[in-house]
């Protein structure tokens, strides 16, 4: 197998690896959560975000007006955004929409394309990984290289491609695309998971002991292999924010220029009145880098935490 | 040694067939199949079952594929629906743009980068330490044509640095021998042209590779963290060799390593980047190339490009293991 | 590394940094002077034979180069002498003499007499093939037929016969009386081509495959007319024509020894352009940055509005064949505020499908001011509350009529909803099929699009629009065909007028078979080192009395 796609391979069997040690999921998870607790990054990215997730669940009721009104239309001149004034504190876009409340319903957007796009990618692929895993032999050869190849693939690159299959691009384009993006990731997760844990001490006094095959893999294999696929759905999600942002930019998502969604909003932001406000595409390019770092943060340090080689 | 390449490349080909085989299915997902992206906008159930019968597409499946593959291989991708120009002559406009951007891009990222990394690796827990660690998650999480336009306001047209769009001022006079601006330049010794070609390249490079720059930096930190505190390197350090020699012989070359693959690594996302950052520069690229033919839903173009980009990237890998079994002996046992 | 020796590497690279950076500043300030006009198009040229052209971009290099029989006076839509001094009408309107102008040279060298005149015209009415025939738009709505019809065109051909009388008198005789003679022969399609290039170069060969149609090589290498400028290059992968100086040019030469014609899609990134100062002038920006190219010192020139923005209708869903259903569009959309919101100052709302400078135009039409109430209430009449409407609008351009796509679909859809449509809104790009889609496969139910006139004759408008059956409107209604081709004939000036007067009421009243929105005044920027610019509100200009200082 060729160099590259080793070396993405290997972090993530690295990740799976960490399945494998110790007794159980439970104590594992207690313990990274408390090593966790004292590291400042990480209560960074975990208060980032927290504070993304709850602002997303109850935007409508945070946002201080209705996004799609065109309250100040009558006040709109060439096209041109209106200045922050009472009432509108950021101002309004170019068809006279309250700017805040446009960014705080776009942190939805982004949410459920983020966490979409993340589950399917992770059910997907741990079907698939299981499958792997589980059965072994040409089966798992056969799904194994064909995870590979997706992977040696950038993800951006592969997301377009995807994307541009879809006859009439909607919010499922994106979040389709970017899913079928993590699947080859979730998949070698899961499997390399498994394969971890098939010669640890607890596995095989199972098996000694006769407990059925399938207990093992439901009972015991798969909540272990649970603390690396959270690690991993964190720092997918991060990655799907931005993905999905790029994406809208390319003109390859929803095409209802009425939906508040930040990826959207950056790009007619920059592209065009980037001159005029601005703040148009720093606001929400600013909250995509935020969120963004957030679950990076949060993910990595978990990622670390995880880390038997930081268990001393 | 030959017979690792050898191994490398036939193991490549494989990986071919189901690249391929994977663009045969995605045509065949495409709205109206490949005669609906033949005829464009022109499809009408009537005029895609006329070409359906001419391209052959009544016939059994694998044969349907084999003459794919045929047609694949003599290079004969017809003609771009946006400028009704073969596709191959776009894509050979349009190789040397990227690669040219992706190679300063490339530089930048690895030119900055392993000296941040080694010097943050050097500083571990200091002030630099920790900014540089902030600024490489702060690079990955800001989205390229963001970064890009950001760039582009505040720095080529607030200070006047640098350029702003093209590869080159349009109506100078430039000799085109390979493509690559800035090579052509220097070969017919044409100094206006090569500051021309440079100053359009600085801004879409530092955008491209800031990135890859990111991530270098991490690694090259990582790596020469593990290997400060190595054995090997202790020992060195014990038996009282000069600091400056430890570091040159030993820190720095075996640090390397994981660097030079990633190095490989950084090629696809300099390739999904460029989309995003040719568009924001008007840089007529792979990039471009692809980001309009997706737009236009032109799907011959969209086609040749997918599997040369494959192809790119097959060589690329294949390139990285070779000079990483160059690097490291143990690899060609592998 | 040593301290010192890195302390000298980062001091090199921020040398040499900012020495680039220096130079490319000092660099811009020279570059444009030396007479080279740059221009930062929109859309690229889709060939340089004028017949078979039809959009702007296409055209704007194309009349540099090319000169028709009769021009227009510079910054107006009045008629003035071309490649002819003088032409003559004969009382029923069926034969024109035109009185060539002498000494005139095409830039092979050939000369420009009566039967240079009489190959053009008979070449189009004769030229064969459909390819070739559907894409000469512009010669089908005016002439109407070929000799042969092969392609879209079915009509029966108005032109009848050229007859070169001596070298410098042609005379052009016509099967009917057309109102948009002698006018239509300032149109850019019509310009007159050197007879020894058209046939040296193949210029009659157009073939397609699928959507994509190829040119001669003619059309794409060997442009030859008489104009003020000369055809260097077109550079395929950058999409960049350079035209230079005419020496042998009739008149007064050309300001400029060159002029070259960028082509940069992205309409930020050609705003960017001009800013930097990498192109001289650019074409019908956003309206949001007239004010910010004003503040930083560039010329923001803005013509008379003759055109129209229209929301198109088409009756091929059945519940759109309902005229209430089509008023209540009418009524639904705010085109006051729209045109205050979204379009520049100067722009006003339609009453109907032409400017109220042209001949023709009816004070007392119909009007459909904003009336939501009405709106719900035909709507409910129709039954056709909750109609879901495939709504098309354009990317990646900017039109005279339609400086913000998006902006203006955005505002109307609003309003539509309002009144209880549903909207699905479909963007394609406009060199992406944008214009295929709906005005050849008719895929659309609502769809923005518009018109700049090309010469003062209310036919250029409603008879283009509504003349004959179009996949762009999907409905048949002889009444309304016969109504406008009555009035084309009509050779009275007087009764012309009030027969399309006429028109216009009914069509606003009776048909309604798409809704007028607004004319908006497109603006052209120059960097304000650029002297001698003349708009015309045809947006036909000519850059040879230009200068760059």
């Amino acid at each position: 197998m060729s160099g590259i796609a080793t070396q993405k391979r290997d972090k993530i069997d690295a990740l799976a690896a960490t399945a494998a040690t110790d007794e159980g999921g439970v104590s594992l998870i207690v313990d990274a959560f408390r090593r966790l607790a004292r590291n400042p990054v990480a209560i960074v990215g975990a208060a980032i975000v927290l504070l993304f997730v709850l602002l997303a669940i109850f935007a409508p009721l945070i946002a201080p007006k209705d996004p799609t009104v065109r309250y100040l239309i009558d006040e709109i001149r060439q096209n041109t955004p209106l200045p922050p004034r009472p009432g509108f504190p950021l101002g309004t876009d170019e068809n006279g929409r309250d700017l805040l409340s446009r960014l705080i319903v776009g942190s939805r957007q982004s949410l459920i394309v983020g966490v979409m796009a993340t589950l399917i990618g992770l059910v997907a692929g741990m079907i698939i990984g299981g499958i792997a895993g589980a059965l072994g032999g040409w089966v798992d050869t056969i799904l194994m290289r064909f995870t590979d190849i997706l992977l040696s693939v950038p993800s951006l690159l592969l997301a377009i491609s995807i994307a541009a299959l879809a006859a009439r691009p909607s919010q499922w384009t994106v979040i389709i695309a970017v899913a079928i993006v993590s699947v080859p990731i979730f998949a070698r997760l899961l499997r390399g998971s498994m394969l971890a844990q098939r010669n640890t001490d607890h596995v095989l006094a199972a098996r000694a002991l006769g407990v059925r095959e399938n207990t093992i893999v439901f009972r015991h294999m798969l909540p272990n292999s649970l603390s690396p696929v959270i690690v991993q759905a964190t720092l997918t999600l991060a990655t799907s924010i931005i993905d999905a942002a790029a994406l809208s930019f390319l003109g390859l998502g929803d095409p209802d220029p009425n939906r508040a969604e930040w990826g959207s909003m950056l790009g007619e932001g920059s592209r065009v009145y980037f001159d005029v406000r601005p703040e148009m595409a720093i606001y929400p390019g600013l909250a995509i880098v935020i969120v963004a770092l957030g679950f990076t943060l949060l993910g990595e340090s978990l990622r670390e935490a995880l880390d038997p080689k930081n268990r001393r | 040694m030959l017979r690792f390449i050898v191994r490398r490349l036939i193991g490549v080909i494989p990986t071919l067939f189901v690249l391929s085989f994977l663009l045969f299915g995605w045509l065949r997902l495409l709205p109206g199949g490949p005669a609906g992206a033949l005829l464009g906008d022109k499809a009408t159930p009537e005029s895609i079952a006329s070409v359906n019968k001419v391209l052959g597409l009544d016939q059994p499946i694998p044969v349907q594929y084999v003459k794919f593959l045929g047609r694949m291989l003599t290079g004969d991708f017809g003609n771009s629906l946006s400028k009704s120009r073969p596709v191959v002559d776009e894509l050979a406009d349009a190789i040397p743009a990227t690669v040219e951007l992706a190679l300063a891009a490339l530089i930048f990222a690895v030119g900055l980068g392993i000296p941040l990394g080694y010097l943050a690796a050097r500083r571990k827990g200091g002030l630099f330490d920790n900014m540089t660690i902030i600024g490489t998650l702060v690079g990955v999480a800001v989205p390229v044509f963001f970064l890009g336009y950001l760039l582009k306001k505040y720095i080529a047209v607030d200070l006047g640095w640098f350029e702003t769009s093209g590869r080159v001022t349009a109506g100078l006079d430039e000799t085109k021998v390979t493509g690559f601006k800035v090579l052509d330049a220097i070969l017919t010794r044409e100094w206006d042209v090569l500051f021309d070609a440079l100053s359009h390249l600085v801004l879409p490079a530092i955008v491209l590779g800031t990135i890859p720059l990111a991530v270098i930096v991490r690694i090259t930190r990582a790596s020469v963290l593990d290997v400060m505190n190595e054995d090997y390197v202790r020992t060195a350090e014990a038996k009282g060799l000069y600091a400056k020699t430890v570091r040159k012989r030993h820190i720095l070359r075996n640090a390397l390593l994981p660097v030079s693959t990633t190095i490989g690594l950084q090629t696809g996302l300099l390739l999904a980047g460029a989309v995003l950052t040719e568009k924001v520069f008007v840089w007529n690229g792979l990039g471009s190339l692809l980001a309009e033919g997706i737009e236009r839903r032109d799907y011959p173009r969209l086609q040749a490009m997918i599997l040369v980009i494959a192809f790119v990237y097959v060589i690329v890998n294949l390139l990285v293991d070779i000079s990483y079994a160059i690097i490291d002996p143990r690899v060609r046992v592998r | 590394m040593n301290r010192v020796r890195k302390a000298i590497v980062v001091a090199s690279c921020a040398a040499l940094a900012a020495s680039v950076a220096a130079c490319a500043q000092s660099e811009r300030g020279d570059e444009n002077t030396g007479g080279t006009l740059t221009f930062g198009a929109a859309g690229a040229p889709k060939n340089f034979d004028p017949i078979f052209n039809d959009d702007g971009e296409s055209f704007r290099p194309i009349r540099q180069m090319y000169e028709t029989l009769i021009e227009h006076k510079p910054g107006t839509a009045e008629l003035e002498p071309g490649l002819a001094e003088k032409w003559d009408l004969s009382a029923d309107g069926k034969e024109i003499t035109f009185s060539l102008r002498k000494g005139v040279k095409f830039h092979d060298g050939t000369a420009f007499n009566a039967e240079a005149v009489c190959f053009n015209l008979d070449r189009w009415f004769n030229m064969k093939g459909a390819a070739a025939q559907s894409q000469m738009i512009y010669y089908a709505d005016v002439w109407e037929g070929f000799a042969k019809n092969e392609g879209d065109a079915t009509g029966q051909p108005v032109y009848k016969s050229c007859e070169a009388k001596d070298e410098n008198t042609a005379v052009v005789s016509l099967n009917k009386f057309k109102g948009a003679f002698p006018a239509a022969m300032t149109l850019t399609a019509f310009s007159i081509s050197s007879p020894e290039a058209l046939k040296k170069y193949d210029a009659d060969k157009v073939t397609q495959s699928g959507d994509s149609f190829t040119y001669s090589a003619y059309a794409n290498e060997h442009p030859t007319g008489t104009g003020p400028y000369k055809f260097q290059s077109y550079d395929t992968s950058s999409q960049v024509a350079t035209l230079v100086r005419n020496d042998d040019y009739w008149g007064d030469k050309a300001k400029n020894a060159k002029m070259i014609i960028r082509t940069i899609g992205d309409e930020a990134a050609r705003k960017q352009e001009l800013e930097a100062g990498n192109v001289d002038i650019i074409d019908f920006p956003n309206p949001v940055d007239w004010k910010g190219l004003k503040d930083k010192g560039f010329n923001v020139q803005v013509r008379r509005a003759f055109n129209i923005l229209y929301l198109g209708i088409n009756q091929k869903n059945p519940k759109l064949k309902d005229i209430r259903v089509r008023q209540a569009i009418a009524y639904a959309i705010n085109r006051q505020q729209l045109v205050t919101s979204k379009l520049p100052d100067g722009a006003q709302v339609a009453t109907q499908f032409m400017p109220d400078t042209v001949s023709g135009y009816a004070d007392d039409v119909q009007k459909y001011d904003y009336d939501l109430a009405k709106a719900k209430s035909l709507l409910q009449e129709a039954g056709a509350t909750g109609l879901t409407l495939k709504f098309y609008y354009p990317s990646e351009i900017t039109r005279p009529y339609m400086p913000d796509p998006k902006g203006i679909f955005t505002a109307i859809e609003a309003d539509l909803k309002a009144a209880g449509f549903k909207v699905q809104p479909i963007v394609k790009p406009w060199n992406g099929g944008y214009k295929d889609d709906v005005q050849k496969a008719g895929k659309q139910d609502l769809h923005l699009l518009g018109w700049t006139g090309d010469y003062n004759d209310a036919g250029n408008f409603v008879g283009t629009f509504f003349g004959r059956e179009k996949p762009e409107f999907g409905f048949n209604d002889p009444a309304l065909f016969s109504e406008l081709s009555a009035a084309d004939a009509e050779t009275n000036p007087d009764k012309h007028m009030a027969a399309y007067e006429q028109v216009n009421r009914d069509i606003m009243a009776k048909f309604l078979p798409a809704i007028p929105i607004s004319h908006s005044p497109p603006a052209i920027v120059s960097s304000s080192k650029v002297k001698g610019l003349v708009t015309s509100p045809l947006t036909n200009e000519r850059f040879d009395t230009v200068t760059v200082e």
